[in-house]
Parts: structure tokens; sequence; C-alpha cells
């Protein structure tokens, strides 16, 4: 009787302590997959700076032959060329050009849109409607290229006869178009997440839907519409394979749409597809080209962000 | 008599701002319109200029000179591949880290940092990625243009986008399912294993389907890091006849993918070729349509289904 007591008290003593390291095991289970989810998170940050890191890199190599005021102020663009001249400004043009056409086409109707699915809209005309939109920004970039250059461009050609092949007009329309649902869908949201008493104070005040959209609405949605406008010329500064195909690869200095042109991303593209060799000037400019194009999207980015936090609404 | 008279300026104007109402409305449909009319032409067109050149030879041929005999079989074999590393490298890094930030993640500086660059990170071109793949992993790593360097690029690219949607899904997740967990005695990682990611599973999927949608037509990264865009043969087979029957020499092999396989063919100035493009674009915008139809529906079910 007594052994059995005494045996059945070591086996709960046993017992616990086994649980105790069984607790313990248990704690370091815990923090190791902490540490490995840290780490999972933490290499997001790795891949910002080895971005950061890769094209300053090879652009400091690039800039250590051709001169920061060089590369910003001559106007060609042709360092595959005997007479290499490296001037950014006319891929920057092209950039430009394509991309303002891009967002005239895509903010205005991508924020009529918006308004019209968010304000305007039945319940199911949305329902029906939005998930077309997100197919729609689903599609790849190089479809879209291919209907730019043979659905858009003769289609334009009959418009303008004088228009050549490629053209910045055809790219930057199609891009536009692109865009919209990036635009559309982002500015939607922000629009639907106006606390609905703002509208019924304006509906009680006899405003019509037209009114209390732009007038309470919008400007109460503004950080998100602002955000949203921000995407879109991202999208637009870096859309690489509509460009490429359709508006040429010819560096030009121009800001006529009506031209061809080449923007950074298609230059880009075209270095790729030769054969550069590892190292050599060509191989640089890309890095070169690659950071000019980050830092534009930044700007827009730190703008964004500005203005945002200048017209924050809190209700 | 001048009450009449405001009374009759009051209607002037309501009247205008009726019309405006009207006109606005007018405009909304519209814009919508152009924006899915232009899906329509797009697709039209690709299909009458693509339907003819599809056929089985068509998926089982090699690229070629001949246009009427070229195909897209090294490009579809070269997708499969790529989208299978992408996915295998993504997926558990992109869970992983969502899971962080939205269970572990202390309220600090460090914590907002890594979320201000995740949002960034979904900004940045792609071509970007494609530069950061051509001089680290081509180069530094030495992995060449290999069917391994391209998944991970595009792996990058679409990281962003499953932690956007893991953490969007886990915060669905209300907070007493999390009490209930830790009340049973649960360990945090016991309640996200056992609780959380089964919960969200379907959101998470969503994410990783459209993300993995867009890796698919992505194009722009995989051409930076150099890939070639003709491609007569087919990476080694991963599965052998010997000890130990699996073999990754396929990672290392050169491949092509659709979306190259058709900017190769677009860029010819045969007008042959330009059928052949549209027949592989149609082909990838049903996979892309369909992938991203499969998202929506899911997150339709889901919405509709669960009630906490």
């Amino acid at each position: 009787m007594y052994s059995k007591n005494v045996k059945s008290t070591c086996e709960k003593i046993s017992r616990s302590t086994s649980n105790l390291q069984y607790s313990y095991k248990r704690h370091i289970k815990e923090k190791v997959i902490e540490l490995l989810l840290f780490l999972a998170a933490f290499f997001s940050i790795l891949i910002t700076f080895s971005i950061v890191f890769m094209l300053v890199k090879e652009s400091f190599a690039f800039f250590q032959q051709v001169s920061i005021w060089e590369f910003l102020t001559d106007t060609q663009w042709t360092p595959l060329f005997n007479d290499a001249h490296y001037g950014i400004l006319p891929l920057i043009s092209g950039t430009l050009v394509s991309s303002t056409v891009a967002l005239l086409v895509a903010l205005p109707l991508g924020t009529t849109i918006a308004i019209y699915l968010s304000e305007f809209a039945s319940y199911t005309v949305r329902e029906i409607t939005k998930p077309f939109l997100e197919l729609l920004g689903g599609i790849p970039t190089i479809v879209y290229g291919y209907f730019a250059l043979l659905f858009v461009t003769p289609l334009l050609q009959i418009i303008f006869p004088d228009l050549p092949g490629f053209s910045l007009l055809s790219a930057g329309l199609v891009m536009g178009i692109m865009i919209i649902p990036y635009v559309s869908s982002m500015t939607e949201d922000a629009m639907r997440s106006v606390p609905m008493h703002l509208r019924e104070g304006s509906y009680a005040m006899g405003a019509t839907r037209f009114q209390t959209a732009i007038r309470v609405v919008m400007p109460a949605a503004f950080s998100g519409i602002a955000a949203a406008y921000i995407l879109g010329i991202s999208r637009a500064v870096g859309e690489t394979m509509v460009v490429a195909i359709a508006a040429g690869m010819q560096p030009n200095l121009t800001w006529n749409p009506m031209e061809q042109a080449a923007t950074i991303t298609a230059y880009i593209v075209q270095v790729s597809l030769g054969d550069l060799p590892h190292g050599s000037i060509g191989y640089q400019t890309i890095f070169a080209a690659g950071l000019t194009l980050l830092l534009i999207t930044l700007i827009f980015n730190i703008l964004g962000h500005l203005l945002r936090k200048r017209y924050r609404q809190a209700y | 008599m001048n009450e009449e008279k405001k009374l009759e300026e009051l209607r002037v104007v309501i009247a205008r701002h009726r019309r405006w109402d009207l006109i606005f409305l007018i405009a909304g449909v519209l814009a919508l319109m152009i924006a899915l009319l232009t899906f329509m032409a797009l697709f039209t067109q690709m299909l009458i200029d693509g339907m003819p050149r599809l056929s089985w030879d068509f998926f089982t041929s090699f690229p070629s000179r001949r246009p009427e005999s070229a195909g897209i079989l090294s490009a579809w074999v070269g997708t499969t591949l790529v989208m299978l590393v992408t996915a295998i490298s993504a997926v558990p890094l992109g869970i992983a880290a969502g899971v962080y930030l939205e269970e572990y993640a202390p309220k600090n500086l460090f914590t907002e940092l890594i979320e201000i660059n995740v949002t960034n990170l979904a900004g940045v071109p792609s071509i970007i990625y494609g530069l950061l793949a051509l001089g680290l992993f081509v180069y530094q790593l030495g992995l060449g243009q290999s069917i391994l360097a391209a998944g991970l690029t595009l792996a990058l690219l679409i990281l962003p986008i499953v932690i956007v949607a893991t953490r969007e899904a886990i915060r669905t997740i209300p907070i007493v399912i999390r009490e209930g967990s830790y009340a049973l005695g649960a360990t945090k990682w016991e309640t996200v294993a056992d609780h959380l990611l089964p919960y969200s599973a379907p959101g998470i999927l969503t994410g990783v389907i459209i993300g993995l949608a867009r890796a698919i037509g992505e194009t722009a990264p995989i051409i930076t890091i150099g890939a070639l865009t003709f491609i007569a043969f087919l990476p080694p087979s991963p599965i052998k006849n010997e000890f130990p029957f699996i073999s990754f020499e396929w990672l290392a092999a050169p491949f092509t993918v659709m979306p190259i396989q058709m900017f190769n063919w677009v860029s010819r100035p045969e007008e042959e070729f330009q059928s052949n493009a549209a027949a592989a674009g149609l082909i990838l915008v049903v996979m892309t349509l369909a992938m991203n139809a499969l998202a929506i529906y899911l997150r339709y079910r889901m919405r509709k289904k669960i009630k906490w």
C-alpha cells in the first residue's frame, strides 16, 4: 500500500518535471517560430535595400565615366553607337508624354466610373460591374501591347493619316485604358468608406447626387483618391510592354505624342534583348535608366504622401 | 407676385441641377462602356486573328522560323516551371510575413517601417525588379538566365500581394477566436497554425491566385534578366529513371515563357507571325482571366458563407 503510494507520487513528480521540460520546449519552439516569421517580414526590407543598392552600385560605375551634368543635359541618347551620347532627356520626354496621354484617359474615366459605381449605380449593377473591371486589370500588359500595335494604331491612322506605325499616342491611349481599373477601384473604395451620414446631411439640404458626390464625398475621400491617382501615375511611368511594342524603341526628344519615341522602360527592354557583356558601359546604362525611373516614381509617391497629409480629413 | 417669381427661379435651379445629375449618370455609363467595349474589342480582335492557329499542334510544337509550323511547347512548359518556382518561394514567405505583421509584430517604429515598405514595394515598377534580378540573381549569385532566376524574380514581384492578402484575411477573423484558443492554453503559434491560418485559407488563396495570375503575364522583368526569345528544346525532365528519380537540373536550364514568346512574335514583321502572337495572347488571356475569375468567385463565396 505504502509503496504503491510512493510509486504514484514519484510518477506524478516525474510527470510534472517532464511537463516542465515540455513547457520549456514549447517555449523555445514558440520563440524560434516567431524569429522565423520575423525574418520573413524583414525580408521585404532586404528587397528594398537590394534594389536600391544594385541600382546605385551600377549607376555609380556609370557616373564615373559619364558626368551627371552630361546625363541630365545632353539631348541625345545613343549609348550603343560609336558616337555615344548619354543624355537621359529623350527617354524622360518619351516617358512623360506617353504617361500624360495615359493619365488624360485613365484619371477622368476612372474617376467618373468610380463616382458612378459608388454614388449612382444600383447594388446589382455594382456587383456585376466590379468583377468585370477587376478582370480587365488582370490582363497581361503584353496583350495590351499587341492590341495597341495591331488594333488601335490602324484605327488612329484612319483619323490621323500621318500617324507613324509606332506612336506615343496609341501606346498612351491603350495604357490609359489599362490603368482605368486600378484608378476606378481604388477611388471607389475610398469614396465608399466615406460615412453615410455625410451624404445624408447633404441630401437633407436638398443637394442632388451629383452635387453630393462632387462637393461632399470627393473632398472627404481626398486622401484615398490621391493614393489611387498616385498608383495610376506610377503604373503609367513604369509600364513597359505596351510602350516597348507600340511606341517604338527610337530615343527621340519630343513632346509630340504623334511621333514615335522610346521610354526609359522601352530602352531597358531593348538593351536586355541584345547581348551586352556584364560590366560594360551599355550594361550600366540600364541601371542608370532604372534608377532614374525609380526616382521619378519616388517623387510622385512623396508628393502624394504630402498631399494626403495636408488634406487628411478626420470624421 | 414676388414669391411666385422666386419660386420660378428656384424651379429653374432645381431643374438645372437635376439635368446635371442626369448628364453625369449618362457620362458614368458611357465611361463604363468605353472600358468594357475596349475589352470586347481586344478579345474579338485576338479571337479573329488567333483562332485559326489554335490547334493541338500549336501546343506541341517548338517555335520555328516558319510561322505555320511554330508552336508554344517550350513556352508553356517554361511558364509552368517558372510558376512552380514562384509559388513555392513566394507563398510560404508571404504568408509568414503576413502572419508576423498581423499577429506578432509589436507596435513600434520598426514594424511601421516594414509596413510602409511592403506598400511601397507593391508600387515599384516591375522592370525594376528585373534589374535587381539581373544584378543579384544572374550575376552576383551566378544563377544565369535560368528557370530558378526567373521564378525567384517573379516571387519577389508577387510577395507584397501575398503579404497584403494574408494580412487582410487574418484581420477579418474576430478576436474571440483567438481568445478562445488562448483560454484553452494554446500558445500563439498553436493559435495561428490551428485556427487563424485554416480560417483565413480561402482569403490567402485568393491573394495567391491573383498574384500568380499577375506573374504569368509579366514580361518585362523576365526580358530584363535576359531570357532567350527562341528556345527550341525542353528543360531536362524532373523525373528520372534511376535513383533518386528526381532531378533539379531543370532549375538551371534556359527557358522561355508565354509572354516572351508572344513578344517575340509581335515584334516580327511578317503578318503570319502576328496570328501566332494572337493565338498565344488568346491562351494567355484565357488563362489569366480564368485564374482571376476563380479568385473573385472564391472571395464572393467566402463573403456569403462565413458568418462569425
